[in-house]
């Protein structure tokens, strides 16, 4: 007998793969932003970089939940955010490198939330109603999130010689990083034909219509593509990986089963 | 046996853990109450996914109901459609501005609406609660909860809050 509620026919491994990778991205980010919490430059940022931690842990843990429900084997949000191995993330390698600076971290708001807000756009219309729900409401707050780095990212990258010499060497650093986004996987073609969610190679043009104008707006050069590339979405993650995942799933790893 | 137009009013006087003066019921998070056959079932719908006090305000619905004589409560969360500050009903924007707070702007989730048109650089132009000046700024677009943004009048000199249109 199968349990009604844990099983959604049709639910291929492509599919589970693209909403953990939804998952993963908002997961892995939430954790890097909640290192803020206290560290802030002024009080206002300290709350708003929270803030949006907590948008972003909230959109992964409803999302990891569906993963779950998809998968069909019982994992509920906590086991698949705190009991998988390296490998079994499918964050993009973006979402793990260390904060930096606060100008680094803006600028990674920046780019992660213009991809976002297209992401979500798209996934309101998906065939999978449960994924659509999460991104409607994920949408509005990813709005406030693209706002607020935007604004960031223009005052800094326009601000004075030295904050943007900081933010020319941040999209240096970073720009490359975001090839991922729209490399091809196989999964994504297979969900993209079954109407649960773009390809995310679909999606380059659309993000760089948000993210160009602003990063013009900031006199800051954007770097000539590469062949540089990454590939945390397919598990192969960067050495900043293990680090993360050891802060993230300490408490669960020693004692594990504990709740509050 | 509490019947759903009596449990609509005991959730009537359940506050928001974090804006009392608002009820779970006025700021739209309770969408439906059915009678089962064991008791009731509450339908909510969370306010901002990150919202700390989401467990905590199924807990407050589930301890009214109870203690209002229901046998049983069951809570489901419904996201879809999402929530949206234009569910706020006009006497809950009054008990918000009298508490220091601005209300959101209305039609936030329509065409063109507040929450929807791109976000960057809007001029907003709020008038203070405390004075009434509408010579204010916003300090930062998030605040001391998920769902408010911080202000500050520059003719009382004193910050206040706005609750953002989502």
């Amino acid at each position: 007998m199968t349990n009604q509620n844990t099983t959604t026919p049709g639910a291929t491994p492509e599919h589970i793969e693209y909403v953990l990778r939804c998952a993963d991205n908002a997961l892995i980010l939430g954790q890097r932003l909640s290192e803020w919490c206290g560290h802030a430059p002024v009080i206002e940022e300290d709350l708003a970089l929270s803030n949006i931690a907590l948008d972003l842990v909230g959109q992964a843990r409803l999302l990891l939940t569906h993963a779950g429900t998809l998968e069909g084997r019982g994992r509920d949000e906590d086991q698949l955010a705190f009991l998988r191995v390296e490998r079994d993330y499918r964050n993009l390698t973006l979402m793990e490198l260390p904060n930096e600076d606060f100008g680094r971290t803006v600028l990674r708001n920046f780019l992660a939330s213009a991809f976002q807000v297209q992401l979500w756009t798209r996934l309101v219309d998906s065939t999978d109603r449960d994924l659509a729900a999460i991104a409607a409401k994920s949408l509005k707050e990813a709005r406030y999130h693209l706002d607020h780095s935007a604004e960031w990212v223009i005052r800094l990258g326009d601000g004075t010689a030295l904050s943007h010499e900081k933010m020319q060497a941040a999209l240096d650093f970073l720009w490359p990083y975001t090839a991922e986004y729209f490399t091809a996987s196989p999964a994504d073609e297979a969900v993209s034909q079954a109407g649960i969610g773009p390809a995310w190679s679909s999606l380059e043009a659309d993000w760089e219509g948000l993210v160009l104008p602003v990063l013009d707006e900031a006199t800051l050069v954007v770097p000539a593509r590469t062949p540089f590339g990454t590939f945390g979405k397919f598990g192969r993650h960067s050495e900043h990986m293990g680090h993360l995942l050891a802060t993230l799933q300490y408490m669960q790893r020693t004692y594990p089963g504990a709740r509050w | 046996m509490l019947n759903v137009s009596r449990a609509w009013q005991v959730l009537e006087s359940v506050p928001d853990p974090e804006v009392p003066v608002v009820s779970v019921v006025e700021l739209g998070i309770v969408r439906e109450i059915a009678e089962e056959a064991d008791g009731l079932c509450v339908v909510v719908t969370p306010t901002y996914s990150g919202c700390p006090a989401t467990e905590l305000i199924g807990e407050s619905i589930r301890e009214a109901l109870l203690a209002a004589g229901a046998p049983d409560v069951r809570l489901q969360t419904r996201l879809d459609p999402p929530w949206t500050s234009d569910w706020l009903g006009e006497a809950a924007r009054d008990k918000l501005r009298a508490y220091g707070i601005v209300p959101p702007e209305q039609r936030a989730c329509g065409q063109g609406g507040a929450g929807v048109q791109p976000l960057r650089f809007v001029r907003r132009q709020l008038a203070c609660p405390r004075c009434g000046s509408t010579d204010t700024e916003r300090l930062s677009e998030f605040g001391s909860t998920a769902c408010k943004a911080t202000w500050r009048c520059r003719s009382c000199l004193e910050p206040f809050e706005y609750f953002k249109p989502i």
